[in-house]
Formats: structure tokens, C-alpha cells, sequence
């Protein structure tokens, strides 16, 4: 078959300028990043990939990330429920809500978290006021309990030395700012947007005849979300919950402030690709960053390959 | 499409529930209630600490972060109180010049990359849904790219490419790129240009151009190709066979229908590209008082001048802007709404 | 009005308000954290003092920041005419890494191209609730420090290299011990700032922390401003600092302005100029001056870089760079 004349105008046109216009922006950039990544010798990967700083760095990005996007699973699954399926007042202003994490600066969301955990004057810091204490009470809790147990015999000391009893560190662990759970919040809160978004389209498609169905075969509520509705939730959930970790694993912005950036506590991958950057070992960083894209580019098929799995059961 | 977050459709007055999708009463309150509960503490108490710890100094050191007085020429001899407050007022300016200075270049760099990647967006719009080609995928996934990059790496590439110790390095630290600039002055004509001469390109403004460009360049695409798709290539075909150039076709047929997408797009770009704060903290070096954008300089007064209120006055202007769109993007919903009703009834 | 010509209008003004603004050569400086106040004394005596003697008009910009972020920052780009920085290293590291000024720089200007010295003392709380008397008692149970991060501040270098100093001291030269004293020690710092300055007023003005380990014009400057809430507390023994300056010569000569640079270094060394240093409580060099403000520094025994540590080369390359005992004390 002759190759079709094509009707509409404007095809040289645009595809010369998206071409250029992403060769200069993207694919130039990024061919350099990858060249660079090529100089780095095997010896080199290996030690990059075993020294202790980027290991504990990939940890706390991905263990961070991973927390937070099942914490925003979970309330993302909540909160879509409530917004697509009661009424009630104000609830347009809410729907509004979820959006602000997503349009509000990152920066300026770190900002306001650090804030709002280091506790100086009465003027600041009142989240800490209430976030410190209670993760004091529930150390203590934890400790009590657990004391009967005994604390040198018995059978929960392990020989690596794992002993139930939760010191010191643990409330540093567990404090709001300069720890892992100031980084899973910040993270819940850039996150939060992504489940919600996803799934409320296909809540609002939801048949409701199934539930009519389910309700005339005998099954309660909960039965019912949990055989019937959560099932068909499940692609789009699972979709989001990705999404929420593909974002938590790049973000710097809030992070950085609330973090502390404590080597081998809670440095993220960003960070240590932004000091290998001043230390002029360009090449370690672009390793890094491959690293960082191989991952996200997987995390990206993985999505798709959600997403066409949604498309094939919608 | 990956990660599209669509809000939700014209239903979101709620499903109207038949007796078989009624949860008992006191479990549909408590889950009310837990929603109240969590998008007020993750949601409504970080946005209001913003304003809260702004203005909670008072209006005076709210817009001392913006326009302070000129310290007054000080005598030769002082005593230690006078000292000190001829400091805190000389401090106090010189802060509010560089906040000053860092949103002149954040408004410059929006200018600049704004329609930059409008015109992206359209004309990858344009290619990739009104002609049939092959390599579709391909690119849809290109545009997608910025949102699994960590904005480090944005900026990162643009230092490998350009900085001193880069493949152009030699080139690129050495041209000379000034920029129009603009300061608010205390006397007619209150409005101060200038032209700054500035060399490089990284810690000077291009490379901030450039760096916001990649990570904001999808967002027109992303909201004109799903558009465009759903709209076809009937209207734009019977213009053709009417005689109309490419052009007027553009602006008389495709532009009159994508323009509310077209115009969230660029509302979400603008919020974006003056938000950009990774990309940015790589290629501007993050030297105080030079070259820095707004969330450059909120990072700069919290950790490096640990100026609190500062930093606060600065991330006020960020959140209205993040409600403004939020704004904007409820009234364009709604627009939206109200002209697929007029199409339903008609 | 239409678009045209409101666009001619537009055009004539931005050309008009560019021809207006005045003709002045401006002078970068790039400076490490704490000197604001200073450099914003100093440039402005030097503005006049030079109009007054040549009539030209010259303006110096000022940047601050962490010392070895500052020399970064020079290093990937960044244009300074001239640098002044927290340590001989940085500068050092501007001319071998990036080839900028040469390499004998530091003999270009007397003294060791440092118009003034400093040191490091601590700053406490006032009454000093946590009895600190030396660097030993910083390592009580309980007690927080605030010391900025070595890796990008040259104040929190000098911290490290003191105390270092203090535990060689009193170990008889064991290395091995002094890496485990200061070890014990950066435990009680939960955070590290960038820079020096940021790290004051971390403790300042945001109450955070017990002892500052701060230089010791940031201390001074502190109970000056505020006696009622600080006090300083002078360790037994400390390290003498000398911040230098130095000339970048490839930028001076791209931009033309060696003339104007060297005028500016060397007026740091006259008597105004080293007044204006007393004044913001740095250590004057010129005997006459140093000798007027001696009353305001507290007596403190002072060591060397040369004598402990052999050099700020040697020392950078031990504590500092990759693999240094920094690293390996983070390390933990």
C-alpha cells in the first residue's frame, strides 16, 4: 500500500521542534550521565555498591519509601472510601485537600514538617510537644510489658545479641525530625495525593449491581468489601502504592530538611549523589544516579504493566 | 496513562447509596471521622503552620522580609545596645534584598520556561495524536521521564555537562549571558531595571533555565495528549477540506477545543517550574545571595542563616500560590463540567 | 494603547534605567560564614577609602557560606575575584583542583596572606548549668553539642583539629586515643550544620544544644550582644586559626580588576582596616591595634596547625579528605 499523504499540516514542524527541543533538554543530558556512568571500572562498582555509606543511604531511601507508600496505601484507601461514597458537609473542601501536597513546593513542605517537630519556644514545634511524649509513652509501654520476659535468660536473646528491650536509640529512631520517621512522614505527606487520585475514578466506576448481588447471596459489609469490592480495587491500588513509592524514592526537597542528613541514619540517596557531585567524584555519582534510574525505570514498567493489567478486567 | 491523576469526574457529589451499599451508621461516622482526623493533621495543620509562623511575628517582620528600611548611616562611636540593633537592621535589609532578588529570578525563570514548554507541549501533542506513528510508546514514556527522575539527577546531568569540571566546561564557564533584572526601589520610579552581566552557565541562570525546563516539560504534554486523543482528528480534518492552513487551523479549530486543558497544563507548569527546588539546588551551587529561586533561598534562611521567619514569609507566597491553583484547577473543573452539561442536554 | 507600541515604550525604559545605573566595578568576594558583618564593614570603609584616593568607585559583593562549600562552589564556576576563606586548604584546593590562582599564593601577602587570626572556644548557656570547664567535660552524659560539619564548614574544622589537639595532649601523642576521644565527642553532636554561622544561631536563636563549639569572634559577638543568656567558657588549650585571603588570578585577569583586588587585600592590613577587625572581635595582627583590643579576647594557650599537625595540607589529608579519621569516626 502507497504511503498515505498525511491530511493534517504541521508534521515536519512538530516533530522537528519536539525533537530538538528533548535532545537539548533530555537526551543530551542524560547520554552524558550515561557516558559518564560507563567510565566507572567493575572495581569500582563494587566498591561503590559495599561501601557501608551507600548501602545504609539505599536502605533508608527505599526503606523510607516503601514504609510510607504502605501507610499512604492504607489512608489513601480510607479516604478515597469515605470521599466517593458518603456525603456530607464540607466535603467538596476536602476533596479539594488531597490535591495540596501535590501542588504545594517540596521545599516548602519540608519546611513547614521541621518546623513543626523541633520543639523551641511555645511559639513552634507543637507537634513535637505531642509527637515525643507519645512515642516516650509507647517505648515505655513496650519496655514494661515485655519486662517479665527477663532480660539476659531466656529464649528472645538472640546470638546476634537482639534483645526486646527498646533504649535510648529507639526514641531517637522514632523522633520527628532528624530520624527515618521524620522521613516517612514527610513522605506520607508528598505521597498522599497518589493513592487517593487513583483510586477514586474506579471506585466511582464500581458497579454497584456486584454489591447488590453479594447483599442478596447473604454477605455482610465486610464480606462484601472484603470479597468483592477490595478485589476490584486491587489493580488501582496497587498502582498508586507505587506511584507513592516511585515518588518517595527521589524526593529531596522536603526531605532534606527534616532529615538532619546523618550519615549511615538518614541519608538518602539524592544526598550522598549531591555530595559526591561537590566532591568532584563525578563519575561515583553518575553511578549512583544509574542505579537510582534502573530502579525507577522498573518501578515505571511495573506501573504499566498494572495499568494494562487494570485496563484487561475494567 | 501512568500516573495521571485525574481528579475525579462529575460524580463527586457522591454515589447515591441503595440500601445494599449502606454501611451501618456508626461506621460510616467513624470513618468519617478518621478522614476528618488524618487530612486535618497531615494536610490542614503543615499548610496552616505556614501562615501561622509567617505572620505570628507580627505584620511588620512579615514584610521586613520583603522590604526592610535602609540602616540609617551610623556614627563613628556606638554604644554596644546601639551596635546591635544597627546590625540586626543592616542584617535584616540585606536579607530582604536577597528575597527580593531570589523571586526577580524565580518570576525571570518562569517567563522564560513557561512558554518554552507550552510549545512543547502542543507540538508534541500535535504529533503524537494527530498522526499515526510508530515510535508512540516510546515517546509517551520519554515524557514521563522527569516524574521517575530524582530532580538531583536533573540537575546533576546539566553539572556533568556543563560545569568546570565537565564535558563543556571550558566553553560553558566562560560565556558571558547577562539577564534583565529587576528590584523594587523605595523612590520613583520604584522600579528598578538593570542588566546584570553574568558569566556561565552553570550557577548562572541558564543553567537553572534549563534545569527547570527538564523537569517541568511534560506537564503541558501530559494534560494536551489525552485531550486531544479523546477529541480525534474530525474537526481538524473537515477544516482542511475547507481550506484552511495550518494556522488558522490551529487557532480557529484545535485551540478553541483543548483550551481549558491547555491552560491547566500551563497553571500546573507555572506552580511547578517556580517550586523546583533539587534540580535547581544542584546547577545554582546554593551560594547565598547569588542566583538562587525562591525555594532555593527558603533553604538557605532555614539551614544555613537559620532565619525561621524568613523562611516563612517566603513559603507564604509559594502555598498562595499552590492555593491559587488549586483554585483555578476547581474552577476549571467546573467550567469543564458545566460545558460537557450543555453538550449532554443539548 | 496598542501592543506595538506599548512594546517601544517598554523597550526605551528598560534601555533608559540600564544607561542610569551607575558605572561601578564590582569585586566578588567570596568569603566563609561567620565574616558577614565584617566583610559588610570592611567593603564599605574600603569603598570610601579607595574613592577618596583614586575617585573610582568600587563595590564589593559578598557571598558566605560553609568554608569548603564556598571553595566548592569556586572550583565548579562560581567567578570570585577574591577569596577569604577559613583555611590555608580550601584555598589551597581552588588552586589544584581548578588551576584558578597559583600555587605560591599564600606569600603574596604578609603574614601568611591572613590579616588577622582567630580561635575556638566554647559558648554555654549563662551560669553554665552543665559546668563545662575544658573539652573533656564535653563528653558528659546528656549534654549536646553544636559544631557545624567538617566537610563543608572550615569553622568546624578547626573545631575538630582543637580538639584532636587537646587529646593528644593529654595522652602522651596517642593518635589512636585521640581518634576515640573525638570520636566520643561528635556522638553528642545529633546534627551538623553547614556552616559556622548557622551553627550560632542553631544555638542562638533557636535554643538548641548545650555548648556551641564555636570561633571565637561568633562567641564573643554572642555574649556581647546578649550577656544576660551566654557565657564563654576557654578551654585549657586550643588551636591558633588563621583564615587567609588570596587573589584569584585567572578571574581577576578575565574581568580586569587585579588593580582594584590587590588594593583590597592590602588595606585589610592598615590600621582602619585592622580596627574594623578588633571591632568585630577577630584577633588584629598589627601589633599597635592588637594591642587596643587585647582586653576583649580571653587569655587562651594557643597551638599550631604546623606544630600538632605538620601542615593544613597533611592535615586535610588525614582528617578531611575520603578515608580521613572523619569518615572513619562517622563510621562508626
Amino acid at each position: 500500500m502507497a504511503r498515505a499523504r498525511r491530511i493534517l499540516p504541521g508534521f515536519g514542524l512538530s516533530l522537528g521542534f519536539s525533537l530538538t527541543y528533548l535532545s537539548l533538554i533530555v537526551l543530551i543530558p542524560l547520554a552524558a550521565c550515561a557516558l559518564k556512568a560507563a567510565t566507572v571500572s567493575r572495581a569500582d562498582w563494587y566498591e561503590l555498591l559495599t561501601s557501608p555509606r551507600v548501602q545504609s543511604a539505599l536502605k533508608v531511601s527505599f526503606g523510607t519509601a516503601l514504609v510510607a507508600a504502605l501507610i499512604n496505601a492504607i489512608l489513601g484507601l480510607l479516604v478515597a472510601w469515605v470521599l466517593v461514597r458518603y456525603a456530607f458537609v464540607g466535603k467538596r473542601l476536602l476533596d479539594a485537600l488531597v490535591d495540596f501536597p501535590f501542588a504545594l513546593p517540596t521545599a516548602v513542605a519540608g519546611l513547614t514538617f521541621a518546623d513543626l517537630f523541633t520543639a523551641n519556644d511555645f511559639r513552634t514545634g507543637w507537634l513535637a510537644r505531642v509527637w515525643n511524649p507519645f512515642v516516650t509513652a509507647v517505648l515505655n509501654a513496650w519496655n514494661a510489658t515485655l519486662a517479665p520476659l527477663g532480660s539476659t535468660a531466656g529464649r528472645l536473646v538472640r546470638p546476634d545479641g537482639w534483645h526486646w528491650h527498646l533504649g535510648p536509640a529507639w526514641q531517637d529512631f522514632f523522633a520527628g525530625y532528624a530520624s527515618p520517621t521524620a522521613i516517612v512522614i514527610v513522605l506520607v505527606f508528598t505521597g498522599f495525593p497518589f493513592v487517593v487520585r487513583t483510586l477514586q475514578p474506579v471506585l466511582e466506576e464500581l458497579d454497584p449491581e456486584l454489591e447488590e448481588a453479594a447483599a442478596c447471596l447473604g454477605a455482610g459489609r465486610w464480606c462484601t468489601f472484603r470479597r468483592v469490592i477490595f478485589p476490584m480495587l486491587l489493580p488501582a491500588w496497587l498502582t498508586g502504592m507505587a506511584l507513592a513509592f516511585a515518588r518517595g524514592v527521589g524526593e529531596y526537597g522536603s526531605v532534606i530538611f527534616v532529615s538532619g542528613n546523618l550519615r549511615y541514619k538518614t541519608e538518602i540517596v539524592p544526598v550522598l549523589i549531591y555530595d559526591e557531585l561537590g566532591e568532584f567524584r563525578y563519575a561515583h555519582a553518575t553511578a549512583l544516579a544509574m542505579i537510582l534510574l534502573v530502579i525507577s525505570f522498573a518501578i515505571l514498567l511495573c506501573i504499566n504493566l498494572l495499568s494494562s493489567w487494570t485496563r484487561r478486567f475494567a | 496513562m501512568t500516573g495521571t491523576l485525574k481528579t475525579p469526574s462529575a460524580n463527586s457529589r457522591g454515589l447515591t447509596p441503595r440500601q445494599a451499599q449502606r454501611e451501618p451508621a456508626w461506621v460510616r461516622y467513624l470513618l468519617i471521622g478518621i478522614v476528618l482526623l488524618i487530612l486535618t493533621v497531615l494536610i490542614v495543620v503543615p499548610v496552616t503552620n505556614i501562615f501561622v509562623q509567617a505572620l505570628g511575628h507580627g505584620w511588620s517582620a512579615y514584610t521586613h522580609a520583603f522590604f526592610a528600611p535602609a540602616p540609617p548611616p551610623a556614627p563613628d562611636h556606638l554604644t554596644r545596645a546601639q551596635a546591635l540593633v544597627q546590625r540586626k537592621l543592616a542584617h535584616t535589609y540585606e536579607s530582604a534584598a536577597h528575597n527580593r532578588e531570589a523571586i526577580a529570578t524565580t518570576l525571570f525563570v518562569a517567563v522564560l520556561v513557561v512558554p518554552l514548554n507550552t510549545l512543547f507541549g502542543i507540538a508534541a501533542a500535535w504529533l503524537l495524536t494527530k498522526f499515526p506513528l510508530r515510535f508512540r510508546s516510546v515517546a509517551l514514556t520519554l515524557i514521563d521521564l522527569p516524574f521517575s527522575i530524582s530532580p538531583v539527577i536533573a540537575g546533576m546531568v546539566f553539572v556533568l555537562l556543563f560545569g568546570l569540571q565537565g564535558w563543556l566546561g571550558a566553553w560553558a564557564t566562560n560565556v558571558r549571558i547577562g539577564r534583565p533584572a529587576f528590584d523594587i526601589a523605595a523612590a520613583f520610579p520604584y522600579v528598578q531595571l538593570a542588566w546584570v552581566p553574568a558569566t556561565g552557565i552553570i550557577f548562572n541562570w541558564p543553567g537553572i533555565v534549563l534545569a527547570t525546563c527538564f523537569v517541568t516539560f511534560p506537564f503541558v504534554a501530559r494534560e494536551l495528549i489525552p485531550l486531544m486523543e479523546a477529541q480525534g482528528t474530525e474537526e481538524e480534518q473537515a477544516a482542511v477540506t475547507l481550506g484552511a492552513n495550518g494556522w488558522q487551523l490551529f487557532r480557529r479549530v484545535t485551540l478553541v477545543n483543548i483550551k481549558w486543558g491547555l491552560l491547566y497544563g500551563i497553571i500546573l507548569c507555572n506552580a511547578r517550574a517556580m517550586g523546583e527546588f533539587g534540580a535547581v539546588n544542584v546547577v545554582s551551587g546554593n551560594v547565598i545571595g547569588k542566583n538562587g529561586t525562591i525555594p532555593i533561598r527558603i533553604e538557605q534562611l532555614f539551614s544555613a542563616e537559620n532565619n525561621l521567619s524568613g523562611a516563612f514569609a517566603l513559603a507564604t507566597l509559594l502555598a498562595g500560590l499552590a492555593l491559587l491553583t488549586l483554585l483555578l484547577k476547581s474552577m476549571l473543573e467546573w467550567r469543564t463540567r458545566q460545558s460537557t452539561r450543555k453538550v449532554q442536554d443539548a | 494603547m496598542s501592543i506595538k507600541s506599548m512594546g517601544a515604550t517598554l523597550l526605551a525604559a528598560l534601555l533608559l534605567f540600564s544607561a542610569t545605573s551607575a558605572f561601578a566595578v564590582t569585586l566578588t568576594n567570596v568569603s566563609y560564614d561567620p565574616t558577614r558583618e565584617l566583610y559588610q564593614d570592611l567593603s564599605a570603609a574600603f569603598t570610601k577609602y579607595y574613592k577618596d584616593k583614586t575617585g573610582e568607585t568600587v563595590q564589593i559583593e559578598s557571598s558566605h557560606g560553609g568554608s569548603g562549600k564556598q571553595a566548592r562552589a569556586v572550583i565548579d564556576g562560581l567567578k570570585a575575584d577574591v577569596v577569604s576563606l577559613a583555611l590555608a586548604a580550601d584555598i589551597d584546593a581552588i588552586a589544584t583542583k581548578a588551576g584558578l590562582l597559583n600555587a605560591d599564593w599564600q606569600k603574596k601577602f604578609p603574614d601568611n596572606s591572613s590579616p588577622y587570626t582567630s580561635t575556638i572556644v566554647f559558648l554555654v548557656r549563662k551560669g553554665n548549668p552543665k559546668h563545662v570547664k575544658d573539652w573533656n567535660d564535653l563528653l558528659q552524659e546528656g549534654l549536646k553539642i553544636v559544631t557545624p560539619n567538617p566537610k563543608t564548614s572550615g569553622g568546624a574544622r578547626w573545631n575538630y583539629l582543637a580538639a584532636w589537639g587537646y587529646a593528644l595532649k593529654t595522652n602522651h601523642n596517642d593518635q589512636d586515643r585521640a581518634m576515640a576521644f573525638v570520636k566520643a565527642l561528635y556522638t553528642h553532636a545529633p546534627t551538623l550544620e553547614q556552616g559556622a554561622r548557622g551553627a550560632t544561631t542553631l544555638f542562638a536563636e533557636r535554643k538548641q544544644g548545650d555548648v556551641l563549639l564555636a570561633w571565637e569572634n561568633e562567641a564573643c559577638q554572642s555574649v556581647a550582644d546578649h550577656p544576660e543568656e551566654y557565657e564563654i567558657v576557654v578551654p585549657s588549650v586550643s588551636i591558633l586559626a588563621e583564615p587567609p585571603v588570596a587573589i584569584v588570578d585567572k578571574v581577576v585577569d578575565a574581568n580586569n580588576t587585579r588593580t582594584q583586588a590587590e588594593a583590597f587585600l592590602t588595606y585589610l592590613y592598615t590600621p582602619d582596616a585592622q580596627e574594623i577587625i578588633g571591632r568585630n572581635f577577630y584577633r588584629p595582627r598589627l601589633p599597635a591595634v592588637a594591642a587596643k583590643f587585647k582586653d576583649q579576647f580571653p587569655p587562651v594557650v594557643l597551638f599550631t596547625i604546623d606544630e600538632v599537625f605538620g601542615g593544613w595540607t597533611k592535615a586535610q589529608k588525614d582528617h578531611f579528605a575520603d578515608g580521613g579519621t572523619f569518615d572513619k569516626i562517622l563510621q562508626q
